[in-house]
């Protein structure tokens, strides 16, 4: 059975199907769209492909970099963010012992199982002006105010519908996709190593920056990546909690197949947001080849 | 030898330790000298290692002391304790050059750059690989790995080197060139070596003095002859080496002899020396298989009389069953008149000594009144 790929009869059988299902409906829509990007608005509903690169020049523009560049800066925000709340969990779960550590994933994995758009909305309901946060606050209000402090009158605290309420929600999302490929790296890495570490007289932070860190770098890496190109491309998340000036560039590639009506534009915007997803897909295979060199060492 | 001194580098006061309601160590008290090869000898389960790693501080005990040099460590961290350890995976880091390697331990000691790189290289040199510093531990053999990891350890100079299963990941050649090597190189640092094995024939030819251990506790510790020729205990006499073991009653007890009658083994054995502190009735005998002569027996032959001991003991009828032509020495089974087997060793000292006997030969079995030792349960 190891070289089931080599009966042609067997492969086919098996392989038809799906092909015939990714070609209909993976590749040639996206063939489709990128070819649109080549093209040019005739008249109001008539696209002709004219071969241009027009819309791919006027990427470049400002209002449609700045939004890119915002993309990109919100992206790496919540995705550093997520890289710091998620290695303390991650080493949590490694050395937890087995009930711990099947009770700490339950944890991570059940967000991830619920429907985005219900956690939007729990999230707003925590961070609005009614919310729980700002609950918490008047009765920290309240309670000062009885103290005979003067404090003033109480305003609710505008979380929401700003810049860090779309970071927030993008961390919150994606934390999970960045603690299992870190938690994955760390499992693997061989104990004894840590405990040379320890006995050759590190600490355990010295152990931690020295050791650990450089060995679970293919793991950062992957998380890294699986991290920001979602987050990158978020569409729900911005568009429920961001206000009406805080564009991340899915919403502006929406805006372009519904209100603008300019679906060549549309589609080059969406294949920047491919290209840029493919870059880092080439890096993150440059990263795991390297570190790949490095975990064969034992 | 290297040089080992009276003064004592370790000492093991009462240790305990629990995991659960298991005692993986338990009540175990030792010392081990400044400068000895030392060896926690045992099967798998016994304890040695988990003392190991309460030595090197990985384990905290649950009752009971641990002194390096006289200074209580029971609650000292690994990285704080004047002892480094070869893992038995040897855990060198792989994405360090031998060199880097080398060098880690260093860098938390303060020791100045350029005496780190003569001091690494010094280390290198010592076990064999100041020729490959550069090289990733990913372009190296096993045994190579190990020398990173001994000259690692060794480079910080501690005051005991722990070795955990040192040479069990290495082929059969490899391990038998490194004992040597292990000796030599332990002569020349002249540091406390403590080594964990599970293999007898380690611990005899390398350590100077084993402890052994059974089920959490320390079942005897003696120089390697010692445990060989007198071990205290039935577990000792069959884990080290093979015995023949025989329970019997103890029906002469005076200063200078003993008699003790076994239906067992179906005779008596007589000791040439008195056996102090045996107690009870039923009691455990044990002869190494190549302290027993065997003798052609032909039928209605004269019965063989050991010079040492009385005409009805340490002679016994038998037939040989198996043989193992081992090269050296033979190994015979043979089977005695009450149907109990036993194992009787002969060394091929000619050419064609492995001729004299052959299946089915009908055999005395002779021993000297030296040769029984009396086991505690």
């Amino acid at each position: 059975m190891q070289n089931w790929y080599e009966n042609k009869r067997f492969f086919w059988g098996t392989m038809l199907a799906p092909t015939i299902w990714f070609v209909i409906f993976f590749v040639m829509p996206m063939a489709l769209v990128w070819i649109y990007s080549f093209g040019e608005n005739n008249g109001l509903i008539d696209v002709e492909i004219t071969g241009t690169f027009k819309n791919y020049k006027h990427v470049f523009d400002r209002d449609v970099l700045q939004v890119l560049w915002q993309s990109i800066i919100m992206a790496t925000i919540a995705t550093l963010v997520c890289l710091v709340l998620a290695f303390p969990v991650a080493i949590a779960m490694t050395f937890a012992d087995d009930k711990t550590k099947s009770w700490l994933l339950l944890l991570i994995m059940l967000p991830f199982w619920t429907n985005l758009l219900i956690r939007t909305y729990a999230l707003i309901s925590v961070m609005g002006a009614q919310g729980l946060i700002n609950m918490g606050l008047l009765g920290i209000h309240n309670f000062l105010l009885g103290a005979g402090l003067d404090v003033g009158t109480f305003e609710p605290k505008q979380l929401l519908y700003n810049k860090t309420a779309i970071i927030i929600g993008l961390i919150y999302v994606h934390l999970p996709f960045m603690v299992l490929p870190l938690y994955a790296a760390l499992d693997k890495l061989d104990r004894s190593l840590i405990e040379a570490s320890l006995d050759l007289g590190a600490g355990h932070g010295e152990t931690l920056f020295r050791i650990i860190v450089p060995l679970a770098l293919p793991g950062i890496a992957a998380g890294i990546v699986i991290t920001f190109i979602p987050a990158m491309g978020a569409y729900l998340t911005p568009d429920l909690l961001g206000g009406p000036n805080d564009l991340m560039i899915a919403s502006l590639i929406e805006r372009q197949f519904k209100r603008a009506n300019d679906w060549p534009f549309g589609a080059a915007l969406s294949f920047l947001l491919m290209y840029i997803t493919l870059i880092f897909f080439a890096l993150r295979s440059y990263f795991e080849a390297k570190g790949g060199k490095v975990s064969t060492g034992h | 030898m290297a040089e080992v001194s009276d003064e004592t580098i370790i000492k093991i006061e009462n240790v305990t330790k629990r995991f659960g309601k298991v005692a993986a160590v338990d009540d175990v008290s030792l010392e081990i000298k400044r400068g000895e090869f030392f060896a926690l000898l045992g099967p798998s389960g016994c304890g040695k290692t988990t003392l190991l790693r309460m030595l090197a501080g990985f384990e905290v005990p649950t009752e009971g002391k641990i002194y390096i040099d006289g200074v209580d460590v029971s609650n000292i961290p690994p990285n704080k304790r004047p002892i480094n350890t070869v893992f038995q995976s040897y855990a060198v880091f792989p994405h360090m050059s031998v060199f880097d390697n080398v060098a880690y331990g260093l860098k938390f000691d303060n020791v100045p750059k350029t005496e780190q790189y003569s001091r690494v290289m010094a280390a290198l040199a010592d076990v064999k690989l100041e020729h490959l510093a550069d090289r990733k531990p990913d372009q190296m053999s096993g045994g190579q790995r190990q020398r990173v990891a001994l000259a690692r350890a060794l480079v910080k100079r501690p005051k005991v080197l722990l070795l955990d299963e040192p040479l069990s990941a290495l082929d059969a050649k490899l391990r038998e060139a490194m004992r040597f090597e292990l000796t030599a190189l332990q002569e020349k640092v002249g540091i406390t070596f403590i080594m964990v094995t599970h293999d007898q024939d380690e611990a005899l030819a390398m350590a100077c003095r084993c402890a052994v251990m059974d089920r959490g506790r320390l079942m005897q510790l003696a120089t390697p002859s010692s445990l060989y020729e007198f071990p205290s205990n039935k577990f000792v006499a069959d884990f080290i080496g093979s015995v023949n073991l025989f329970e019997g009653k103890l029906v002469v007890d005076e200063p200078d002899h003993a008699v003790i009658e076994s239906e067992e083994m179906g005779g008596k054995i007589y000791f040439d020396h008195g056996v102090s502190g045996a107690s009870g009735e039923s009691m455990w005998v044990g002869i190494r298989p190549e302290k027993i002569e065997l003798i052609k027996r032909v039928e209605g032959g004269p019965r063989p009389v050991m010079e040492d001991a009385p005409e009805d003991c340490n002679v016994l009828k038998g037939t040989i069953k198996q043989i193992s032509y081992l090269g050296s020495e033979s190994i015979y089974e043979v089977v005695l008149e009450n149907g109990r087997k036993m194992q009787v060793s002969r060394p091929n000292l000619s050419r064609w000594d492995q001729e004299d006997f052959t299946w089915d030969d009908n055999v005395w079995l002779c021993f000297h009144g030296d040769s029984p030792v009396l086991l505690q349960n």
